[in-house]
């Protein structure tokens, strides 16, 4: 008797101390993290429903929407491409500067975007190294959508391969090795054999690729020049709309790059949950 | 068509993984490449399959260069060490796959197929597990599901990696008889890889026996357990007493046994000899060479028991075997004296510091009552 009492003493302590933690971690959480996001929502809000909507079907609005989605729809498809291969590439064959080339993949994430915009700017701008160049024959990549694209491609080039190359390295290559001896081509070795390995974690890479390629602030604000209906993508609508004091405006928008957070979270909790096997337990960081 | 490996070296950056190979493999042959790991084996398989490609030498089969052609046109069948088999298809779509991926005109229709999937399961004895995925399979049937997906394709030659090595002791054995009654059936020209000695004495028609990726013996069970070439495949094979020995006035030996005959003439000083466990002689008559030794241990293993025996005079510890039902009837209990003698060695000489083994001067000698 004394003995379990004692023990539910102990138990007790436990507990206090367990639900310390949490309380901390829970109010830490609602400060930094779950405050700011309903601020978001409220700020929206705060003219009512038929301010929030205006303001985001004002065209300047609905043109920041559509040059964030053609953005995202050029730099996902390409780095899906990319982060496929260079996963193959550092997974599946030997060969020299095979190290130097797993640095490179993950320069993005050790660069500052600010940065990363501004060495498209020394390449392709008026005064740049190919400026004079490409404007003698009228391609315009500086403050136009092909900078834009460009500087949200090299942000988000680590997302896929990183997300893959663990995988890829734990499976090993046998299962390809397998299907070639019984027959297969390169292709139906790739689509029938390591694809459906590795469909998980690739759209888990996609997901947290198109995450980033849709709020993208940084690089994207070095090369679009910001004008307006032409240039502006969604994070740098919010920036302009706050600083000319249209705080219903900024947070709409923002709101909206809020959902699309949130969704993402969503559909990542869920492959975790569902796939967590399938997708390697290290995720990419320099989010 | 015999298959004709001629002179193969394959160097990978930090050690030769081949070196000079030269082999031939017959139409319907059961072949093991033996061997610890590291010694090449591997390489020798995967160069076969078309998953890897010798620096020098050639693999012909009537004449026409067999390397030639890339590992999906080689039509060879390889079931791998853990198997490969793909995760995300079931057993039934594994064992398929072979035939799926051909081009329009040489695959098969669709009910063809599935009719062939069946009687390849109905052979493996998997039959009911058509639906599962690899992972609900036990190794045993993983192992099946590799071996009917490899036969599926109708290979000229079937390589198994390893084969039995990822199984428990029990369902190896089985798995051994049934896949040597298999290839009976088919007699189709196998070539697999082993570390384990008794496999490949208990499966293979011939053994290769591969050391740091040279071949040092071909030959049938038999003889490389009876008539080892090397010293390596002395040790490597079965268990061995190693002895050296020095040439006397009159012949060769050491401590009081030795042999009034000398195969080298005179040549050589030093040299080892080996001698199995079941070929040593427990009561040499007072006569006859041989040395005083005592009973230090006896371990039963069943039928047959062993013997730790320590020879005084030249300090060696020998192995011996005996029939279980012996042991009592010799007074072999530990702490007994008895004379031994080898009654069967394997030796060779060593050149002159004494460190190698001269391989060509082998010499084999059977104590003349044994022969």
């Amino acid at each position: 008797m004394s003995a379990a009492r004692i023990s539910r003493n102990a138990g007790t302590g436990q507990w206090l101390g367990h639900a310390a933690i949490i309380v901390l971690a829970s109010v830490f959480l609602g400060v930094f993290l779950l405050l700011p996001l309903a601020s978001v929502f409220v700020e929206a809000f705060r003219q009512g429903a038929h301010a929030y909507l205006a303001s985001l079907h004002q065209p300047e609005a609905l043109a920041a929407i559509r040059l964030t989605l053609l953005v995202a729809a050029i730099a996902v498809p390409l780095n899906l491409v990319f982060g496929v291969a260079a996963a193959w590439a550092m997974t599946r064959f030997e060969f020299r500067g095979k190290a130097a080339l797993g640095a490179l993949i993950d320069l993005p994430f050790s660069v500052s975007p600010v940065i990363s915009g501004l060495v498209y700017v020394l390449l392709f701008g008026a005064q740049g190294w190919f400026g004079p160049w490409l404007a003698v024959r009228g391609v315009k990549i500086i403050f136009a959508v092909p900078g834009l694209v460009l500087a949200t491609v090299f942000i988000t080039l680590p997302f896929v391969a990183r997300e893959l190359i663990p995988l890829m390295q734990a499976q090993g290559s046998e299962e390809e090795e397998a299907a070639r001896i019984l027959g297969a081509n390169g292709w139906q070795m790739f689509f029938r054999v390591t694809l459906p390995n590795i469909r998980w974690a690739l759209l888990y890479g996609v997901l947290l690729c198109n995450a980033r390629a849709m709020g993208e602030f940084g690089a994207v604000s070095v090369v679009s020049g910001h004008i307006r209906g032409l240039t502006t993508t969604m994070p740098l609508e919010v920036e302009m709309r706050y600083n000319e004091y249209d705080y219903v405006g900024a947070f709409a928008i923002a709101s909206l790059l809020a959902l699309l957070a949130l969704l993402t979270m969503a559909v990542k909790t869920f492959l975790e949950w569902r796939y967590s096997a399938e997708i390697a337990a290290h995720a990419p960081g320099g989010h | 068509m015999t298959l004709v490996l001629d002179r193969l070296s394959r160097r990978f950056t930090k050690f030769a993984a081949l070196d000079d190979v030269s082999l031939q493999m017959a139409p319907g042959e059961f072949l093991a490449l033996l061997g610890p790991s590291g010694s090449g084996k591997t390489t020798l398989l995967r160069i076969l399959a078309g998953l890897d490609y010798p620096d020098e030498g050639s693999v012909t089969q009537a004449g026409r260069d067999f390397l030639a052609a890339s590992a999906r046109e080689r039509n060879v069948g390889l079931v791998f060490q853990h198997y490969a088999l793909f995760r995300h298809l079931t057993v039934r779509e594994n064992v398929a796959f072979g035939l799926r991926v051909r081009p329009r005109r040489r695959r098969p229709a669709r009910a063809q197929i599935r009719e062939q999937v069946e009687r390849l399961l109905k052979r493996v004895q998997l039959e009911e597990l058509g639906d599962r995925y690899p992972s609900q399979l036990s190794g045993g049937q993983r192992q099946r599901v590799a071996l009917a997906r490899a036969l599926a394709v109708e290979p000229e030659l079937l390589l198994l990696d390893e084969p039995f090595g990822a199984l428990d002791a029990q369902v190896r054995v089985t798995l051994r008889r049934w896949l040597r009654e298999l290839h009976e059936e088919l007699r189709l020209t196998t070539v697999f890889v082993t570390h384990d000695q008794e496999e490949a004495l208990e499966l293979a028609d011939r053994i290769a026996v591969m050391n740091r990726g040279r071949i040092e013996q071909v030959g049938t069970p038999q003889a490389i357990y009876q008539d080892p070439a090397t010293p390596f495949v002395c040790e490597f094979i079965g268990r061995t007493n190693r002895i050296p020995l020095v040439r006397h006035a009159h012949g060769w030996g050491v401590g009081s046994w030795a042999l009034a005959i000398d195969p080298w003439d005179g040549r050589h000083r030093h040299g080892v000899a080996y001698v199995r466990p079941e070929h040593l002689a427990l009561s040499v008559p007072d006569g006859q060479p041989a040395w005083e030794a005592r009973v230090r241990h006896v371990y039963l293993a069943g039928s047959v028991a062993h013997l730790d025996l320590h020879v005084t005079d030249i300090d060696l510890v020998l192995e011996a075997d005996v029939a279980s039902e012996d042991l009592g009837r010799s007074g072999l209990a530990p702490g007994a004296s008895l004379r031994v003698a080898p009654a069967r060695i394997v030796a060779f000489p060593c050149d002159d510091d004494g460190s190698r083994a001269v391989i060509r001067d082998r010499c084999s000698w059977v104590q003349p009552d044994r022969q």
